[in-house]
């Protein structure tokens, strides 16, 4: 069992990822970030500074976003969480994805799928952010590749030709 | 990091939670949003015997206005204060310190009666709590009793929830006719804990301060009310030469620690900084 050891007492969950329920026996630490990839292999849910400040770990948990490194997998029984796999199966975020990909705004790739999960709820919340708007939004996640402005550039193009604004 | 090992309840009621309090013990600690606690427990800064998991306790959330009396349940989350239109109206100084709180991510699961609980010394929730004179009501195994902010606040994360208590809902006074409140603070990146902060909030009528309170974050071992400052404003109107006078008083009010980034007299600098700016916004109104 990942994160624990034989002795750990262990608790049952089941989640719904990416709509699919899975019930597993995970130790109390365990986190929802470290479930996704170590139990559900997810493994786009990414894991960098395991406190909350680089927002690798985006997920949604109940349609909200949260960081998957300071949720606890026992904390999320019976919750609804959904991935980068997930969001990206849906379709709803192609063009996202094909404008990040068309601005450049990944290098290494490491924080994009975090970056992508945190715009796409910015996008639902509000249809035409500004760009100061864009960057409040996405201040909890870091990018230690790109300087943020093709990130920023990305989610306005999208946003733009969501609107119906040649871009 | 990884977090150390630890034993799990989930409380589905607050007697049930304090009970289980009491079986574990003084090793256990209650987690609400998880905001603070687990990233502390990442870094293995804290090793509680077992969490107790609050999350799931209806009582404790919520936003209710009862006469001049706003009751937020302590589980309520940062977005929902946000998100809350009877807020905005009834107690604006909550709605103009929310968006300064971490991000959306954070906000969306961190409460505000765990960031009371946790009393960061840079924290917004404690120096509006503060500023406002709230009233929070802690539950324990002999029955419910109300601690006012003034003494809720006790030192470095330290309030006056003994270990076998739970915060239940913070009440704060629904905001009077011509009152208005403030608030600003300095920090080095969007969204990070505050170098120095005001919360302010005072009677302005007739373009004249009365009954100021201006409560700042980051400054000392818990959140500080500048009372010198204030009695300078007393009856006074918005000036060049008020501003300074009360900026003057706050080396009586404030007695700043250093800390990574900021010496004491730049703290001191940062807060009348500040002075000057939040009571341009009181007055502007
Ligand atoms: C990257 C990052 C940036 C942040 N920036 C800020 C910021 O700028 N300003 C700010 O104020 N906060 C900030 N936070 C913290 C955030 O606001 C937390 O949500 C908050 O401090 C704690 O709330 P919680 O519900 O997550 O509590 P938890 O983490 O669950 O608990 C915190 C502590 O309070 C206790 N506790 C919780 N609820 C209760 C209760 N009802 N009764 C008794 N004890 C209780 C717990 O036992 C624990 O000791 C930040 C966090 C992160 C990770
Ligand atoms: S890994 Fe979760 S915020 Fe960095
Ligand atoms: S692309 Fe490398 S961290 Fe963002």
């Amino acid at each position: 069992m990942s994160g624990g050891n034989a002795m750990e007492k262990t608790y049952p969950v089941t989640v719904i990822v990416n709509g699919t329920p899975m019930t597993a026996l995970v130790p109390a630490r365990l986190t929802l970030a470290d479930f996704l990839r170590n139990e559900a292999e997810l493994t786009g849910t990414h894991v960098g500074c395991e406190h909350g400040v680089c927002g690798a770990c985006t997920v949604r948990v109940d349609g909200r976003t949260v960081r998957g490194c300071l949720t606890l997998a026992v904390q999320c029984d019976g919750a609804e969480v959904e991935t980068i796999e997930g969001a990206t199966e849906d379709g709803r975020i192609k063009d996202l994805q094909d404008a990040f990909i068309e601005r450049n705004a990944l290098q290494c790739g490491f924080c994009t799928p975090g970056f992508l999960m945190a715009a796409d709820e910015l996008l639902n919340d509000n249809p035409s952010p500004t760009r100061e708007e864009i960057r409040e939004h996405l201040s909890g996640n870091y990018c230690r590749c790109t300087g943020y402005q093709a990130i920023v550039e990305a989610v306005e193009m999208t946003a733009a030709r969501r609107r119906g604004e040649a871009q | 990091m990884k977090a150390p090992s630890f034993e799990y309840a989930k409380a589905e009621s607050v007697d049930e939670a304090l009970e289980l309090l009491g079986r574990f013990g003084d090793d256990a600690k209650v987690i609400a949003g998880g905001q603070s606690l687990v990233p502390a427990l990442n870094m293995r800064l804290a090793g509680p015997s077992a969490l107790i998991d609050i999350g799931a306790i209806g009582e404790l959330r919520g936003i209710k206005l009862d006469g001049a009396v706003m009751r937020i349940g302590a589980l309520t989350r940062h977005c929902e204060i946000m998100a809350s239109g009877e807020i905005a109206r009834h107690v604006p100084l909550l709605a103009k310190a929310v968006p300064n709180i971490a991000h959306e991510a954070i906000r969306n699961r961190g409460t505000i009666g765990g960031s009371l609980a946790n009393a960061d010394p840079a924290a917004e929730w404690p120096a509006c709590s503060l500023a406002l004179g709230a009233v929070m009501e802690i539950a324990g195994q002999n029955g419910r009793r109300k601690v006012s902010a003034a003494d809720f606040f006790q030192g470095y994360y330290t309030t006056a929830i003994e270990p076998d208590e739970i915060l239940i809902a913070i009440e704060f006074p629904v905001i009077s006719a011509d009152y208005r409140s403030a608030f600003m603070e300095l920090s080095r990146r969007k969204g990070d804990y505050a170098m120095v902060g005001l919360a302010a909030h005072a009677r302005v009528s007739g373009g004249v301060f009365n009954d100021v309170r201006l409560s700042f974050f980051n400054v000392a071992d818990r959140p500080v009310l500048a009372v010198s400052a204030a009695a300078v404003l007393e009856g006074k109107e918005m000036s060049v030469q008020a501003v300074e006078q009360a900026q003057q008083a706050l080396g009586d009010d404030l007695d700043p620690l250093g800390d990574l980034y900021c010496s004491p007299e730049y703290k001191i600098r940062l807060a009348r900084v500040l002075t000057g700016r939040v009571l341009s916004q009181l007055a502007a109104g």
